[in-house]
């Protein structure tokens, strides 16, 4: 395929300005953030400004950030999950459909759950262990508040 | 754009392919441009835009003034025009020929034709002529200015100090002193002191102009704070600088949605709380004072009106005790835009269990509902065996003043009646059906039903008859 030079310098220019565009909006949206740790990140949008101030004044600030528990342990099942929140996230709050108090989904929960049991392992360990399959504990159905209210 | 191309392609399609693309690229075009303004709008919108249209002084009286600054907050108070039911609470729009004396169109229903037994219980009172529902904020001015007790009795210009806004006209008249303002309102009739009015209650009497933080500025309230905490052993109490936040959150609500009393001849608006905020202690300062607020028309007994003690039952209720204040539950948080504003219509939390339960009970909607029925169903049930009970008494003494109206012991059967009708007032003129403090209410009209039981034994033991 051979094109006039002519239409690839405009091909070339209309990409470089999709490109250049999207890098902007990536940047200006503080995209970068996304791929760290800082909880601060997660109240971007102000959506999440509650839940942020109550984690600054809650008993977990000096042990765990946002990621500890609400993304898995391990790189690649972490940043599956933060893309698919980061998606399902950004889409809400785009659209405005969302309710309020905004809720976390039965997925999220569980990976909350598990990551208590990554710090608090010593204690949970007994307490799992005495519960048979199917009547295993919630940590959050006792201790829903410990991270931000 | 349609030029032959040398892969040997028919131009006309190799153009439609073009087009498509020039399509799809636009459509990402608008989409990429879209998501990126909308991305600055929200952050336009979480920058909290506060704009200072108009200077507010400690005498801009008038709400709509203050609304050019805070018209979202303003938008909420507006809407406490709303007349929406509960199932045990809320007024219901009920329409009526308005007249010269009485202009409104529209009212709250009648308390008293719901349930005729409380005209027996104020009998020779001016709530047994007339008693509504009570409306939102809007209406507390209009619906005292025509209430028919004001016909029943004279009322005195005290009765503003609850259903106007006040703080400006005080510090008029009192020439920048709240306590003499209010001294000299008190003493006026209330058509007089009702000209000196113009507002029901309004963001000066909760708001400092200048800081917006919250404050006291009714003075039965500061007193009677004082007084209370005086009690618990802290001298010279002053809410405006002594209070934590959350407390003021529930403190300019007690301002007014509390047990009063006009003191001497004076009409010195007391909030009887010298020895503690439980029924029993305010009707030990109420016989301390030997205070009666009239005298019963059928039995004779020195009778007591408890009225609306909501900050009362408040603080004896699981709520108080966690730290939830009125504020939480009835103006709670929303959000408008990125902005965490308080919700300025006032209501039933029954009417925004999302907002207002929700935040702390995560259950759901309808589930929160039955449980807060539930509470008002069974103090309902209980408040009506009380009413009957204090009917039977009532009537008992009746039937044994009309035997022998010189009997020593009628004086003690209506020391009874007084006591329980003060106790079962005390629930039915609290607003919330017993859900501000459950055990409590029902412990009270417990000792409601005991108080009539002790009467008619007072009686029968002195040889009366059943009526």
């Amino acid at each position: 395929m051979k094109f006039p030079v002519s239409l690839m310098v405009l091909g070339a220019v209309l990409f470089g300005a999709a490109a250049g565009i999207g890098a902007y909006t990536f940047i200006y949206a503080k995209g970068y953030s996304y791929l760290t740790d800082d909880p601060s990140a997660c109240a971007n949008c102000h959506v999440m400004n509650e839940q942020y101030d109550g984690w600054v004044k809650s008993a977990h600030k000096g042990a765990a950030v946002c990621n500890d528990c609400h993304t898995p342990a391990g790189f690649i099942p972490k940043y599956l999950t933060k893309m698919e929140n980061g998606f399902r996230h950004s889409f809400a709050f785009t659209s405005g459909e969302f309710p309020e108090p905004i809720r976390i989904t039965p997925r999220d929960r569980e990976i909350a759950d598990e990551a208590c049991r990554k710090c608090h392992a010593d204690i949970t360990e007994a307490i799992d262990a005495s519960h048979r399959p199917g009547m295993e504990l919630s940590c959050l159905g006792c201790h829903a508040r410990v991270g931000h209210l | 754009m349609n030029a032959p191309n040398s892969a040997g392609q028919h131009p006309r399609r190799g153009g439609k392919r073009l087009l498509l693309l020039i399509v799809v690229s636009a459509v990402i075009a608008v989409g990429g441009l879209a998501m990126l303004v909308n991305i600055f709008e929200r952050k336009q919108e979480a920058r909290n835009p506060f704009y200072r249209v108009v200077d507010l002084t400690d005498t801009t009286e008038d709400p709509a003034t203050w609304g050019k600054n805070f018209p979202l907050q303003y938008d909420g108070y507006m809407r406490t025009v709303d007349q929406k039911r509960t199932r045990f609470g809320g007024s219901e729009a009920v329409q009526r020929p308005p007249t010269l004396a009485d202009p409104r169109s529209i009212v709250a229903q009648s308390k008293l034709e719901e349930d005729p037994r409380l005209k027996t219980m104020w009998a020779g009172y001016a709530f047994a002529r007339d008693f509504r529902e009570e409306r939102g904020h809007a209406y507390m001015l209009d619906d005292q200015t025509y209430t028919e007790r004001q016909i029943a009795a004279k009322q005195p210009g005290t009765c503003l100090h609850c259903h106007a806004s006040v703080y400006v006209p005080y510090k008029k008249l009192g020439d920048g002193d709240l306590i003499k303002g209010v001294e000299m309102m008190n003493t006026m009739t209330f058509a007089d002191a009702r000209k000196m009015v113009g507002h029901p209650v309004a963001c000066i009497d909760c708001h400092d102009p200048g800081t917006m933080q919250l404050r006291v500025t009714r003075p039965g309230f500061l007193e009677g704070i004082r007084a209370l905490k005086a009690s618990q052993g802290v001298p010279d109490y002053d809410p405006n600088t002594m209070a934590t936040r959350q407390e003021m959150r529930a403190y300019v609500c007690g301002q007014c949605h509390v047990e009063y009393y006009f003191k001497g001849p004076e009409k010195r608006l007391v909030y009887p709380w010298g020895k503690g905020l439980t029924v029993d202690s305010i009707l030990a300062y109420y016989e301390e004072q030997g205070q009666t607020d009239w005298t019963h028309a059928l039995s004779g007994a020195p009778a007591l009106k408890a009225q609306h003690p909501e900050f009362e039952m408040w603080s004896q209720g699981i709520h108080a005790r966690s730290g939830v204040s009125c504020a939480d539950c009835h103006m709670p948080y929303e959000r408008v835009g990125a902005l965490k504003i308080s919700d300025h219509h006032v209501q039933s939390p029954i009417l925004n269990i999302n907002r207002a339960c929700q935040t702390c009970h995560r259950w759901p909607e309808e589930e929160l509902k039955a449980r807060v029925e539930t509470i008002q169903q069974r103090t309902f049930r209980l408040r009506n065996l009380a009413m009957d009970a204090l009917i039977d008494l009532i009537g008992d003494l009746q039937a044994a003043k009309a035997a022998d109206s010189t009997s020593p012991r009628l004086k003690e059967a209506r020391t009874f009646q007084r006591k329980a009708q003060f106790y079962l007032d005390f629930v039915e003129a609290e607003n919330s059906g017993g859900f501000h403090a459950p055990q409590e209410s029902s412990r009270i009209l417990g000792e409601a039903i005991d108080f009539c039981r002790k009467g008619q034994s007072v009686l029968r033991t002195a040889g009366f008859a059943r009526r």
